[in-house]
């Protein structure tokens, strides 16, 4: 049993940064849990505060029913990796692997046997007399690993842990991580800034921003339902659509065209109303020629992704970005915007042809004041995912 | 392409001319340069074998008579021992206290902390110098540690330690906070920290440090020579002002002779810590 659970946890530094502003957060036991965000949104913070490297200004952290709030990191059973890995140059693999041990004083033979176990369950046996700096990244990142598991740890927590392999190497080292937290079933918290890393890795995901949480949820979630246009702009490798609308009765008009209101809208809305509508590119269906309900405009940029085509389609309307929120479109109709669609291979169009993108049903979203005003139509509820997952 | 080496043609003996006569220039200034910092090392390598040596360098005659006749002076040997035990005092002391130091204000936000460190710096050729010798006398006097070994060792202690401090704050800064956080996770104590983690990677800076210490304490002669009475407690540094004839002159066997040992030592440890510790650093911080 070791869930985290956060409440109104704040963290000012000297000189008035608030990194975290009264986060309320909760992780569950055996959970592969992902912090996102950009640089400076307080994901480091929140997890150097769990780890307690970082002493909470206001509010609590709970690990495993036990409040850590002002215990001393090393009185809190977590363990963590960090960016760089932090091996010590001057131990072994052995001795490093061995180093928490050494700390809980346990004697010099049994903590060599178990570091050795450690090693070899990370594929490591053959390294253990050698030094960190005779070892390649992965081979580095995988002593870290072992380090922090060689003391069976409640938590683990991972700072950004694949930002510093290669392209390749990331790839293999996230599946081997995803394998891992299974096979360990330990709570892990980890560090990301890359969205299609904690997309591929995280049970759940907690957004974040400016030291608030914008929204938590499974991947899935996330990606399909963004709680709000940053969320909406930040996840996904293509960002989302998002265009200036207005309601008209049970349509909606969009950079030219009419489109259904989206599922649970109706009601949610009313006649006349400006809101913003968010479609992401890989739910639009392009189409060479006219379809009632469509998205149409000229063919500017065709951008070859490999299996698929990015397609950007000149429409009229004003884009309203993550920033700009909905208020940004008075003059709606009069300004030009870009639409995005994934083309699967075959069907690229050229630049120049005119083209249709039709929205799938159910995956249009639309956006109040930032925030999602279709809420929770045919979503699963969000912890009963993560449970059955983990 | 056959313009060009025309017109460079006949500047090309003048160039030539000008940059082998710049090169004999060159060569002829080191080696006056050279034979003025080597003429009496030659000197301190040949007078001691020499039985009638001058204060020229020449070949000896060759002898070890010298060598037994400093052996008859009681104090010599002995305080190359009082030698040692100052140097390496005061460098334990230095070594130990600036490292505590220059770790905690490499970590800890301390206000005014770099005005601190320049301060103690500027100050700190003060302490040991001239200047402030009759008030170090005096302290040393009511501390009862005139005549001390101990008190010796302090004031120099004093002395050499915010310039230590300083040297090995640059290397504490230099070594990445991630390590000692990683084991601070561990739940390892400061003091674990230091020993199992800051002090194997400073090395290099703790063995530079010490070895500047007892460079600085074996070639230090105020010091000691107020602060000690009896010849039995004093230094080299000291001994070798006792070296003279009953006529007042300098007794160059002696002298010569006991220069040699007095400089082998530092020059045998620079050599060893230099072989064991030399600046290496291994790696292990994925930049």
């Amino acid at each position: 049993m070791s869930a985290i659970t956060m409440r109104e946890l704040t963290k000012v530094y000297p000189g008035g940064v608030r990194a975290l502003d009264a986060l309320d957060l909760e992780i569950a036991d055996g959970e592969f849990f992902a912090l996102l965000g950009p640089s400076g949104c307080g994901k480091t913070t929140l997890l150097r505060t769990i780890a307690g490297l970082e002493v909470a200004s206001a509010g609590s952290v709970r690990i495993g029913g036990r409040d850590v709030t002002n215990l001393p990191p090393g009185k809190r059973d977590v363990a963590m990796v960090f960016q760089d890995y932090a091996l010590f140059p001057h131990m072994t693999v052995r001795d490093n692997i061995a180093y928490p041990l050494r700390i809980k004083k346990v004697d010099r033979r049994s903590r060599g046997s178990k570091a050795a176990d450690t090693a070899d369950e990370l594929g490591l046996s053959g390294l253990l007399e050698r030094r960190p700096g005779q070892l390649s990244g992965g081979q580095q990142q995988r002593v870290a690993l072992a380090r922090a598991m060689a003391c069976h740890p409640q938590v683990f927590l991972l700072d950004e842990p694949l930002s510093n392999l290669d392209a390749r190497l990331r790839l293999e080292a996230r599946t081997f991580l995803k394998r891992l937290q299974r096979e360990l079933g330990v709570t892990t918290v980890f560090v990301t800034h890359d969205q299609a890393e904690a997309l591929a890795l995280a049970d759940r995901i907690a957004v974040m921003e400016g030291g608030r949480i914008r929204q938590v949820g499974t991947p899935t979630e996330v990606f399909r339902r963004p709680a709000n246009t940053f969320v909406a702009g930040f996840i996904g490798s293509t960002p989302m659509n998002l265009i200036d609308a207005r309601v008209h009765g049970d349509e909606l008009a969009v950079a030219g065209a009419r489109l259904p209101l989206p599922d649970g809208a109706p009601g949610q809305v009313s006649d006349g109303e400006r809101l913003v509508y968010g479609i992401r590119p890989e739910y639009l269906d392009y189409s060479p020629t006219a379809v009632p309900g469509a998205l149409t405009g000229e063919v500017v940029v065709v951008e070859n992704l490999g299996s698929v085509s990015l397609v950007s389609l000149d429409v009229p309307g004003d884009h309203a970005g993550a920033s700009d929120e909905a208020g940004a479109g008075d003059d709606s109709g009069a300004g030009r915007t870009s639409v995005q669609v994934v083309v699967p291979e075959g069907g690229e169009p050229e630049p120049g042809d005119t083209g249709w993108a039709v929205p799938r049903p159910g995956r249009s979203l639309l956006y109040r004041d930032g925030n999602l005003v279709t809420a929770a139509a045919g979503v699963p509820a969000p912890r009963a995912d993560a449970t059955v997952r983990s | 392409m056959t313009t060009d080496t025309a017109t460079v043609e006949p500047t090309r003996p003048t160039v030539a001319v000008r940059h082998v006569l710049a090169r004999i220039g060159r060569y002829t200034f080191l080696c006056a340069v050279l034979a003025f910092f080597a003429l009496p090392l030659l000197w301190l390598a040949t007078a001691p074998f020499d039985d009638t040596p001058t204060v020229t360098a020449s070949l000896p005659r060759f002898t070890l008579d010298n060598f037994r006749a400093l052996l008859d002076n009681p104090y010599a040997l002995g305080s190359l021992l009082n030698s040692v035990y100052l140097a390496a005092g005061t460098a334990a002391l230095v070594v130990t206290f600036a490292a505590l130091a220059a770790y905690a204000l490499s970590r800890v936000r301390v206000p005014g902390r770099d005005a601190l460190l320049y301060g103690l710096l500027l100050l700190s050729s003060i302490v040991t110098g001239t200047a402030t010798m009759v008030p170090l006398f005096e302290l040393a006097f009511r501390l009862n540690l005139i005549d001390s070994r101990l008190g010796v060792i302090l004031i120099l202690s004093g002395g050499l330690l915010p310039a230590a401090i300083f040297i090995l704050k640059d290397f504490m800064d230099s070594t990445p906070t991630s390590y000692e956080e990683s084991a601070r996770v561990f739940g390892a104590s400061p003091l674990q920290i230091m020993r199992h983690i800051v002090v194997p990677l400073v090395r290099p800076g703790l063995a530079t440090v010490g070895v500047w210490a007892v460079a600085n304490v074996w070639g230090n002669f105020l010091v000691p020579f107020l602060l000690l009475r009896g010849p039995d407690k004093a230094p080299a540094a000291v001994i070798m002002y006792t070296l003279y004839t009953e006529g007042g002159q300098a007794d160059l066997r002696l002298l010569s002779t006991f220069s040699l040992l007095y400089s082998l030592p530092v020059a045998l440890m620079f050599v060893f810590v230099s072989s064991r510790y030399g600046f290496r650093f291994h790696g292990g911080i994925k930049r």
